[in-house]
């Protein structure tokens, strides 16, 4: 059994978001009996921004509440999405009359939980539209899948959907700028350890000495190909290869380029990758715009990273360069 | 008569808790790892509510069943679950159970998952237990079996039902991610269903 910096396995997630809380206490606030963090100054007269999914993909998603934004995020047990009551609890304090955005990532639970959540809304006379995040490349969109998964993408989404909502946008310019995010990013990641959760005895999957996995979710789901580990170059070229196929980009198509870490790689072996991405999405013509390095979207411990690539034009490079008190996202 | 449903529900909680290690190690494998966890921490919670009440109608239990289990267990099972128990709330009597009653009840279940869930029969899901469990519950009753080995047929059906979903690709939920790495394995969902079913009808025939 792995070792972890926890008391109880039981409470992990309110105790951290306690924590949070203590340390972001100028602008966020937690919900009296719920994992549900909003921001101070709720509700806000615009369009009301909400996520959430399962704990353990840290910063994400209570990390992204603030001014230009999410205004609620509402964190479910680790891996595990979160219950209708507490959304709903959400979605009446962020409420300002002016509509609420739900952003999910594309998990079967996430989806039924927060639809039975929008019942719940509506019955009480709030308008609540939503919008599902599904970047990852590596699942293949079939009658025979769930669908593409939602994973680091999704950051984009908050941040551009919400410099909108920022800028007085109604319900409907909110979402259709969400979905246009959704159109244009790809996401694929790798793992060479896995990670396992805080109640579990054992890790989610397992990968000997010199193999890695291909492919990887943020849930510690096995991936796609197992493989026998090599060179971080190599696995860029792979991924971005994948990412590409899936995007249409021209010459001197304009993208931001995220390199995200999957909570235990070190930021060194980060800007190794960063280094190769580079290389070769200038050597194919590609301008990136924006470039960010770091954990957006993680998988608690998970020892891998993702790529996503976000295709841009004057519209989404405004929204995405647009006023925001998250840091993470400047 | 309330007191038997009580304590029924309150035997299914135990017999989910207890295996909450094999139901996680089942999900490990082709989802996330957390499908025990998730169902022992919302069952432990509706034990806690059930030994502190007292119940006027299976119908009340029921309810309070199917809302805990939607607010304490979170990802897909919780909503799945608890709208299967709401569903089967609005049919329960209070009378002793008889054949067709219990292929009402069946029925409402599987209306209810197949609402929330939009799987039908095959996909490697909870529904490919229960879908053959109804369906030996139905066949009982056209061949007025008696209520007895009705209900051993089902056991049976159930059984072979969860067992099928070793052979099955995934095409619901996070197994489907994993395309024909899916088969092999015996469906998490598939399997906690037929403890719950085994548990009632065990408890039943005993």
């Amino acid at each position: 059994m792995g070792k972890k910096l926890i008391n109880n396995p039981d409470n992990v997630v309110r105790e951290m978001i306690e924590g949070l809380i203590m340390a972001e206490n100028d602008h966020l606030e937690k919900l009296n009996g719920y994992n549900v963090i909003i921001r101070k100054d709720a509700p806000v007269e615009k369009v009301a921004l909400i996520s959430g999914g399962g704990s353990g993909h840290e910063p994400a998603h209570a990390g992204y509440v603030g001014q230009g934004m999410l205004d609620a995020a509402v964190a479910g047990e680790v891996f595990t999405s979160p219950t209708p009551d507490a959304i709903f609890e959400a979605i009446k304090a962020v409420d300002s009359g002016n509509g609420i955005l739900l952003i999910t990532k594309n998990y079967t639970g996430d989806i039924m939980n927060f639809e039975m959540a929008a019942e719940m809304a509506e019955t009480e006379g709030i308008v609540v539209d939503q919008v599902v995040v599904n970047d990852d490349v590596a699942v293949k969109d079939s009658l025979y899948t769930s669908g593409r998964r939602g994973v680091a993408g999704t950051v984009f989404v908050h941040k551009i959907a919400g410099a909108k909502a920022a800028q007085g946008a109604n319900l409907k310019e909110v979402k259709r700028s969400a979905e246009k995010v959704i159109k244009n990013v790809r996401t694929k990641g790798v793992a060479i350890n896995p990670c396992q959760l805080p109640a579990a005895e054992k890790t989610t999957f397992n990968l000997a000495e010199a193999e890695m996995e291909m492919g990887i979710g943020i849930h510690g789901e096995p991936g796609t190909e197992k493989t026998k580990l090599k060179k971080v170059d190599q696995i860029v070229d792979s991924l971005i290869s994948d990412i590409l196929a899936d995007l249409d980009l021209k010459k001197d198509g304009k993208i931001a380029l995220m390199i995200n870490g999957m909570g235990g790689t070190p930021l060194m072996e980060l800007y190794i990758a960063n280094r190769r991405a580079n290389q070769i999405l200038k050597d194919k013509g590609l301008k990136i715009h924006k470039n960010y390095v770091g954990e957006y979207m993680t998988s608690l411990e998970m020892e891998g990273l993702s790529i996503t690539i976000l295709k841009l034009d004057s519209g989404l490079i405004n929204l995405l360069e647009a006023e925001s008190e998250i840091s993470l996202l400047k | 008569m309330n007191n038997k449903t009580k304590e029924l529900f309150l035997k299914t909680a135990d017999v989910i808790i207890a295996n909450k290690e094999y139901l996680t190690e089942l999900d490990a494998a082709i989802g996330d790892g957390d499908h025990g966890i998730n169902l022992a921490r919302g069952f432990k919670k509706l034990k806690e509510k059930l030994e502190n009440d007292n119940f006027e109608s299976r119908n009340e239990l029921l309810k309070l069943t199917a809302m805990t289990l939607i607010s304490n267990v979170g990802g897909a099972s919780g909503p799945l679950y608890g709208t299967a128990f709401l569903n089967i709330s609005k049919v329960i009597s209070d009378t002793e159970l008889n054949l067709a009653d219990l292929i009402e009840i069946a029925e409402e279940a599987i209306a209810g998952i197949q609402k929330r869930g939009k799987a039908e029969a095959g996909e490697k899901t909870m529904l490919d237990t229960i879908i053959p469990a109804a369906e030996s519950l139905k066949k009982s009753r056209d061949n007025n079996s008696d209520l007895e080995s009705a209900l051993n047929n089902c056991l049976e059906a159930a059984e072979i039902g969860m067992k099928n979903t070793i052979e099955m690709q995934a095409t619901k939920g996070r197994a489907s991610y994993l395309g024909e790495r899916s088969i092999g394995h015996q469906d998490p969902g598939a399997t906690s269903s037929f403890l719950m079913i085994s548990t009632f009808i065990e408890n039943y025939l005993k």
